[in-house]
């Protein structure tokens, strides 16, 4: 029961701090959940978040459920995802309750403009934390420049990005082992 | 039965998008706005706009705003666990699979191939939220010929950017304290009419 409120409450503290989208909550799992606690490896949320950008659905529940799955079993699912959306349900009852235009509020809008600039020092920080980890030789690096150019300047689906790079990832194993 | 009709409504939300919050937008909007008329496409653009600004998934913020606004407190709670469940079921199925078999050759030499695609697209987050915040524009415009550096670039936000991620990177501040630091620093700059 203990692990379980645990996993309520650091999902929790992470919904209540990710700005602007499922990339951005990466930093609050790398010291929250590798770094503090060691419910997962770097390489594990990289592939958590491969796997949802893969599948259909939210990206933040995604990655509360594998790892609520993997400390508890459903029980930890359910406690890891409530945690995940509690912030939200609070924060959008009480604003949908008793504000109007809630957006065009002055402090509001700065406060969010000056959030909006560190969450690119933070991705940027998380990024290179992730680097050593999976980018591991130059056709890493390659892959990794393609990727980013790719969804930066052409708008090509991430789904078809992923799919060729798990190829070639079989593809050069198999080459290496024909080496070997 | 508005409760259950939202719960499917938003579960076919959830459903039926890849890619995050904010490739779910379109669908949120055909779904509520146009098949189901919960609330006005004046309001929606409000709604995205709020869900933006606070904490939390895009999608379960719209989700919970839209359900409360259909049918009060009930109806958040409805139209937020519909848009959650189907990634939950999903996941918790794949994640059955994920942990007995990522020790496999073939799924470890799957994965060495993603993660640098993952690191690419994470990066390419990291210059979508710059282009609004500490640039005036795409990046592309960067090829332009009229590109012009000191237009291009928002000062200010540079410093702000460079010193948070010195703090990050050098002293590995928390996130949690850099966001609310950053936060309350947004306000002031503004008050002093640093910024405008």
């Amino acid at each position: 029961m203990k692990k379980l409120l645990e996993l309520f409450l650091v999902f929790a503290r992470i919904g209540a701090f990710t700005f602007g989208g499922g990339y951005a909550m990466l930093p609050l799992l790398q010291k929250e959940i590798v770094d503090k606690r060691g419910w997962a490896t770097d390489e594990e949320l990289v592939d958590y978040y491969a796997i949802g950008q893969c599948t259909p659905g939210i990206i933040a529940v995604n990655t509360a459920t594998f790892i609520g799955y993997k400390q508890k079993g459903i029980p930890g699912v359910i406690f890891a995802t409530f945690g995940i959306v509690f912030p939200s349900l609070v924060i959008i009852t009480t604003i949908a309750a008793f504000f109007v235009d809630f957006q065009k509020f002055a402090i509001v809008n700065h406060a969010f403009g000056g959030i909006r600039v560190v969450v690119v020092a933070l991705i940027t920080d998380a990024i290179i934390k992730l680097w050593k980890k999976s980018v591991k030789d130059w056709v890493g690096i390659i892959v990794f420049a393609i990727s980013f150019l790719a969804i930066v300047f052409l708008d090509i689906s991430p789904i078809v990005i992923i799919i060729a790079s798990a190829a070639l990832g079989i593809i050069i194993k198999h080459r290496r082992m024909d080496a070997q | 039965m508005i409760y259950i009709k939202l719960l499917l409504t938003f579960f076919k939300i959830g459903l039926f998008s890849f890619g995050g919050g904010y490739a779910m937008i379109p669908m949120i909007e055909r779904e509520i706005v146009e098949a189901n008329g919960w609330i006005d496409s004046k309001e929606f653009v409000d709604i995205i706009a709020i869900s933006e600004m606070t904490p939390g998934p895009i999608a379960v913020n719209s989700a919970t705003y839209v359900g409360y606004k259909a049918a009060g407190l009930f109806g958040g709670l409805f139209a937020t666990v519909g848009v959650i469940l189907p990634s939950l079921i999903l996941i918790l199925i794949i994640s059955h699979f994920f942990f007995k078999f990522k020790e496999h050759p073939k799924v470890k030499s799957i994965f060495n191939g993603i993660r640098p695609v993952i690191a690419g697209l994470i990066f390419g987050a990291a210059v979508f939220v710059a282009e609004t915040s500490i640039f005036n524009g795409e990046l592309s415009s960067l090829l332009s010929s009229k590109f012009n550096p000191l237009q291009y670039i928002n000062w200010t936000s540079l410093l702000i950017f460079g010193a948070t991620f010195f703090c990050l990177w050098k002293y590995k501040w928390h996130p949690i304290l850099v966001i609310a630091l950053s936060g309350t620093v947004g306000v002031i700059l503004f008050y002093l009419g640093l910024v405008n």
